[in-house]
C-alpha cells in the first residue's frame, strides 16, 4: 500500500470533467479529499490523499498529468530532530540526492533540506529515529 | 632543578591533577604533539591523553532491582514497557539486554523490519525520567506467593540500576561491503548491492583501545567516562581476542580487544546512552565511552600518537562471505582513507559510511579532558591487566 498527499491544479475548462472517478476506476486507487475549491476564474484546486499499489499509483499520476493537470506533492518533507540525531552518518548510505552528507574533516553530518527529495529512505535507515516525515497542513486552510 | 624522569606513575599524575597542573590533551591533539616534539619530550610534558567513542554497542544492558511488592513475588518473567528482561536471577533482580525487542514487534516478517522499540530504548526512556510499565509473573512459592505484579517504575524510584556492558569499545572493527545483487540490512547498516557503499564503525585515532594497543595502562578498575558519568572497566569483554594480526606499530588490523564496563545508571545522561533501531537487523544501544590513557613513559606517548593513517582495517563481504562465517579480507584500508569519504575498491570509487559518530567521540574526549583538568576525575590503578596472550 502506497499513499501520498497530492495537490491537483485544474486548468480552466477541466473542472467539469469526471477526473477523479476515472482515476479511481482505471487504476484501482482510493482517495480521501482534504480540500476542493473552484476559484472565481474557474480554475480548480484539490488536495487529496491517494492510496493504492505503488505501480498503479504512478500510472495514475501519469494519467493526471496527461490530462494537463498540475500534480504536486503537498508540503511533504523530511525534518531532522536535531536532539535525537547523534551524527553517526549511517543515513548517508541511503540518501540519493546528497541532502544528507558529511562535512569533512569535522565529520559533521549535514542535512540540507533544499536538496531533499523526500524519498523517505533515511527515515527507516536512521539508527536514532531522528528523521521524520512532515506535512505542511497550511495548504488545507 | 630536578632531573626530568623517564617515567611517571598514576599516583604522580593524580597529584598533578589535584594540584590543577596536569597536562591533558585529546588523542587527536597528541598526533601532532608527538610529530613535532618526539615521544620523549611529549612523555615528559603530557600527563593524560583522552579518547572517546560513540557507537552502537549491542552487548550492553542494565541490572535492575525493582523492589519487593506486597505480597512478595519471585519474578520468573519480567517485561519493561513490553520488552522482556532476563529474570533468571533472585526474586526481583533482572538484566535488561539492549537488543531485546518489544514482545509485539513484527521482527523481519515484512523485511526489512523497523525494530522501533527494544531494551536500549527502555534504558534511554528511564534515563529521560519517563515512567516505564513493569509486568512480572511467577509460579508462586511459600515465601513469595504473588503470581503477578503490574506497576510503573521510574529510574529515580528504582532501588538499584547499574549499566553493565559485557562487550564495549571494540579495538578496531571490520569494514563492510555487499557484493551481492540486492540491498542487505546488517548491524553494519544498509549495504547497497555491487559494493555501492562501504560501512565502518570505529572512531579511529580517537578510539580508546587503538591508543593503547597492548592494554599496558588499563584493566579491571580503570575509571572511565561511561554514559556521561564516571564508570569502570571491570575486565575483558566477551570477545576479547588480543592474538590477531597487528601492524608494525602494534595496532591490530582486525577486531581484537574489548572491554566489559560498568557504571551507575542513575548518574548517567540520556544523551550518551541512546536506544537505536537498525533496519532489518534489530534493536541496540549507542553508548558513549571515553578512556583516559596515562602517559607513563615514552612508549605510551608513541602509542597514543597513532593517527588515522596508521590504523588499518579489513573490508569484508557481508553479502555472502560473512553470513556463512567464511569472511576473508578483500582489501586492507586505513581510517584516513575511510574518513576521506571515498575509497578505491575493485577498481571503482566507493563512498564510505561511518556508523560511529566521530563528532560525539570528539565531544567525549573533550568532556573527559575538562573533568581531569578541573580535578573532578582522578585516574585509577588497574587491579588486574587485560590479557595480551589468549
Amino acid at each position: 500500500m502506497y499513499s501520498k498527499i497530492i495537490s491537483l491544479r485544474f486548468p480552466k475548462g477541466m473542472v467539469n470533467e469526471p477526473v477523479i472517478v476515472n482515476l479511481v476506476k482505471k487504476f484501482d486507487l482510493s482517495f480521501n479529499i482534504l480540500k476542493a475549491t473552484i476559484y472565481p476564474r474557474k480554475e480548480g484546486l484539490m488536495v487529496f490523499e491517494l492510496s493504492g499499489h505503488r505501480k498503479k499509483f504512478n500510472e495514475g499520476i501519469r494519467y493526471l498529468k496527461s490530462l494537463g493537470l498540475r500534480v504536486e506533492n503537498v508540503g511533504q518533507g523530511i525534518k531532522r530532530d536535531e536532539e535525537k540525531c547523534f551524527q553517526c552518518g549511517a543515513c548517508t548510505a541511503v540518501c540519493l540526492t546528497g541532502a544528507l552528507h558529511i562535512k569533512r574533516p569535522e565529520m559533521e553530518v549535514i542535512f540540507d533540506a533544499d536538496k531533499c527529495s523526500a524519498c523517505e529512505l533515511c527515515v527507516s535507515a536512521c539508527l536514532a529515529g531522528a528523521m521524520e516525515v512532515t506535512f505542511d497542513k497550511g495548504i488545507l486552510n | 632543578m630536578t632531573q626530568m624522569k623517564d617515567s611517571k606513575t598514576i599516583k604522580e599524575i593524580n597529584r598533578r591533577i589535584k594540584e590543577g597542573k596536569a597536562v591533558v590533551v585529546t588523542a587527536d591533539q597528541m598526533v601532532d604533539i608527538v610529530k613535532q616534539q618526539g615521544p620523549k619530550k611529549a612523555a615528559q610534558d603530557i600527563d593524560v591523553v583522552t579518547t572517546g567513542t560513540f557507537s552502537p554497542m549491542c552487548s550492553s544492558g542494565a541490572f535492575i532491582n525493582f523492589g519487593h511488592s506486597k505480597p512478595g513475588i519471585k519474578a520468573s518473567r519480567v517485561w519493561l514497557n513490553g520488552v522482556q528482561a532476563c529474570a533468571g536471577l533472585a526474586a526481583v533482580d533482572v538484566y535488561l539486554g539492549a537488543t531485546e525487542v518489544h514482545k509485539d514487534d513484527p521482527l523481519n516478517k515484512v523485511h526489512p523490519g523497523r525494530f522501533k522499540y527494544g531494551g536500549g530504548h527502555v534504558i534511554h526512556d528511564l534515563l529521560n525520567g519517563k515512567t516505564v510499565s513493569l509486568l512480572a509473573t511467577s509460579y508462586g512459592t511459600d515465601c513469595y506467593p504473588n503470581r503477578e505484579v503490574k506497576k510503573t517504575i521510574t529510574l529515580k524510584d528504582l532501588p538499584y540500576a547499574m549499566l553493565l556492558n559485557p562487550r564495549n569499545a571494540y579495538q578496531n572493527y571490520n569494514c563492510a561491503v555487499n557484493l551481492t545483487k540486492k540491498t542487505i540490512y546488517t548491524y553494519m547498516g544498509v549495504l547497497k548491492p555491487d559494493a555501492a557503499n562501504v560501512n565502518y564503525a570505529t572512531s579511529g585515532q580517537l578510539s580508546p583501545l587503538l591508543n593503547d594497543p597492548y592494554y599496558r595502562s588499563l584493566g579491571l578498575g580503570t575509571r572511565i567516562f561511561l554514559g556521561g558519568t564516571q564508570g569502570y572497566v571491570i575486565g575483558p569483554g566477551t570477545q576479547h581476542n588480543p592474538k590477531v594480526e597487528r601492524s608494525l606499530n602494534g595496532v591490530p588490523t582486525e577486531p581484537a580487544g574489548n572491554l566489559m564496563l560498568m557504571g551507575n545508571l542513575k548518574e548517567m545522561n540520556p544523551k550518551w546512552v541512546v536506544g537505536v533501531s537498525m533496519l532489518g537487523y534489530g534493536c541496540s544501544i549507542a553508548i558513549g565511552v571515553g578512556v583516559p590513557i596515562p602517559i607513563l613513559n615514552e612508549e605510551m606517548a608513541r602509542f597514543t600518537a597513532i593517527s588515522d593513517e596508521d590504523i588499518m582495517t579489513q573490508i569484508l563481504d557481508y553479502g555472502k562471505d560473512y553470513p556463512q562465517g567464511k569472511a576473508s579480507s578483500l582489501k586492507q584500508v586505513s581510517y584516513a582513507e575511510l574518513k576521506s569519504g571515498m575509497i578505491m575498491f575493485q577498481g571503482q570509487k566507493v563512498p564510505t559510511v561511518p556508523m560511529s559518530s566521530y563528532v560525539k567521540a570528539m565531544e567525549i574526549a573533550n568532556i573527559l579532558k575538562s573533568w581531569i583538568e578541573k580535578g573532578e576525575f582522578l585516574l585509577s590503578e588497574p587491579q588486574e591487566m587485560l590479557s595480551t596472550s589468549y
